[in-house]
């Protein structure tokens, strides 16, 4: 865990609010794919969480909607501009107990931290399925980069506009699969949890103060006792929620 | 040279650059940022009788130069604290502490400190009379000279170690409470806590947080953290731990003209985790800057003349 300042290499839109940036800098202290960073935006007083795509040695990938004046501000930002991040927060998914046949299953933007666990496991070896839900056709982003990564992909919108019509659970039905990993929406983990046949991880959001277990500001109540999404989290084990 | 130590209450330290409680933990989580020896001192997270989950989230919500916040003082209980956060704190923590104690009842306050007090880490009690984020304590203490009277004086018989009472700028006037603490035997008082705040959600026309109420904090409020220690700084003799959006060295030395002994970093612990090393680090040269050699000889500094 560090502070550090990074250089935004590229920051463009791919969906509808949805926005990629490609910063520079230190990405050494980066220990597991769903690891998270906390940006300083300026003018903004607290960090906004972001979760961490992709990286290399020299490079990391970030993938953002707007939703605030935060993150609508870090969407104006261009490059050759410097962000302040602390880097590397969280514990992220643990690829071992994944099986040889791992599902991964997104909603929305809670698919960009999958893409860093599915480089992960298919380097180990693993067969990874991949199912990404929208809500529409024009919100899909990261489809090609998935299969370019050699996984099987399904993708389903709840209008019916591209792929499988409905939830990403009508897909998980017909899946096979030895444990899954999920990022999304919460109503999203309610349904994957009621229809998924494995264990498996799920990666919360949750509003932070601090992001490095401080501040006490995103605990949330586990079956092993109270947790903070920042530090315990953000993956917490199937067995472990309070739904 | 410039010499930055302060004497509290009787126990000196290296500087006056204290981590505010509820901002740092129990410390040792820290010590992947620095090594926090650096510190004046740590105010560690409040702790209360029985373990504490807190409030439910969101907890936290962004304001312009600050934040909101209703933890609701989550926290192990005064047992696991003794066991474990003081055992693990002491080992790469090697000055005293002060322990913040909060409860709902008189009862509450006299049985944790007791619980703490047999501690030789800890080297004053911090008493927390005014959390704006729980029901039924706390700030109900907090608010009138009468009930910071009543908890000062039955925390006084409970320990031999120095008390502070934290007090509540959700009032009409602080230096009237902070009297009624020094009548009572506090060695000495710190403010401010957070200012009771809201925020609303245009989106889903509800306040953001889910407790609806929260107490600011950061830079927002420093101006009157500053004025209210220097009220309290005329109507007392004991000393002040001052606090309320310091984030930089010339912020610490403001408190110390307006009346404070020692100081206290909180919001900015959030924002950036060496905020208190970068202080203590910056110290030196801004008081060179002002032409002060000793800095505790600046203490109120601000009403001569």
């Amino acid at each position: 865990m560090k502070q550090d300042i990074y250089e935004i290499l590229s920051n463009e839109q791919i969906a509808p609010s949805v926005f990629k940036m490609l910063l520079s800098g230190d990405t050494s202290p980066i220990t597991a794919p769903g690891q998270f960073v906390n940006i300083k935006i300026p003018e903004f007083y607290l960090r906004r969480p972001i979760s961490i795509c992709d990286r290399d040695d020299k490079t990391l990938t970030i993938i953002y909607k707007v939703v605030g004046g935060g993150t609508e501000v870090l969407s104006r930002m261009k490059k050759g501009e410097k962000l302040d991040l602390l880097i590397s927060l969280g514990n992220g998914f643990d690829t071992k107990p994944s099986g040889d046949r791992p599902l991964l299953i997104g909603g929305g933007v809670g698919v960009p931290p999958l893409y860093g666990l599915c480089k992960k496991l298919i380097g180990e070896g693993k067969a990874v399925s991949v199912i990404l839900g929208f809500n529409n056709k024009a919100e899909i982003f990261y489809e090609k980069e998935f299969r370019d990564l050699g996984a099987f992909v399904a993708v389903t919108t709840v209008d019916g506009s591209y792929g499988l019509k409905g939830f990403v659970t009508d897909a998980i039905k017909n899946a096979d699969y030895t444990y899954f990993y999920t990022c999304g929406p919460k109503p999203m983990f309610k349904a994957v949890n009621s229809v998924a046949k494995t264990s498996g991880q799920f990666s919360f959001e949750e509003r932070m103060g601090c992001g490095t277990g401080a501040c006490m500001g995103c605990t949330c109540k586990t079956k092993n006792g109270p947790k903070r999404i920042c530090t315990g989290g953000p993956v917490l084990v199937r067995e472990e929620i309070e739904w | 040279m410039v010499d930055t130590s302060v004497k509290l209450c009787g126990i000196m330290l290296d500087n006056p650059v204290i981590p505010a409680s509820g901002t740092f933990g129990f410390g040792y989580e820290f010590t992947r940022f620095y090594d926090i020896n650096v510190l004046g001192s740590i105010s560690l997270k409040g702790t209360t009788k029985e373990p504490r989950f807190g409030n439910p989230t969101p907890r936290i919500a962004e304001c312009p130069s600050g934040l909101l916040n209703a933890v609701g003082l989550q926290n192990p209980g005064a047992q696991a604290v003794l066991n474990n956060e003081l055992k693990t704190l002491k080992r790469v923590y090697k000055k005293p502490v002060m322990a913040n104690v909060s409860g709902f009842s008189v009862d509450d306050y006299v049985s944790t400190v007791e619980m703490l007090t047999g501690d030789e880490g800890i080297g004053w009690f911090e008493i927390n009379i005014s959390c704006p984020n729980v029901h039924g304590g706390g700030l109900a203490f907090g608010t009138s000279a009468e009930g910071a009277a009543k908890i000062t004086k039955a925390v006084r018989k409970a320990t031999d170690k120095p008390i502070i009472i934290k007090l509540s700028p959700n009032v009409t006037d602080i230096a009237e409470i902070a009297k009624a603490c020094e009548a009572e035997g506090a060695d000495g008082v710190s403010l401010i806590n957070t200012l009771l705040g809201m925020r609303i959600d245009l989106k889903t026309k509800k306040p953001l947080l889910a407790n609806k109420t929260g107490g600011l904090s950061g830079p927002a409020v420093k101006p009157v953290a500053v004025r209210m220690v220097y009220q309290v700084y005329e109507a007392v003799k004991i000393p002040i731990i001052g606090m309320g959006g310091i984030s930089s060295a010339e912020d610490v030395i403001e408190f110390m003209l307006a009346g404070a002994v020692a100081t206290q970093v909180g919001a900015a612990n959030l924002v950036e985790p060496c905020a208190c090393k970068r202080i203590i680090d910056e110290l030196p040269a801004v008081m060179q800057k002002y032409g002060i050699k000793k800095l505790s000889e600046i203490t109120g500094g601000a009403h001569n003349g």
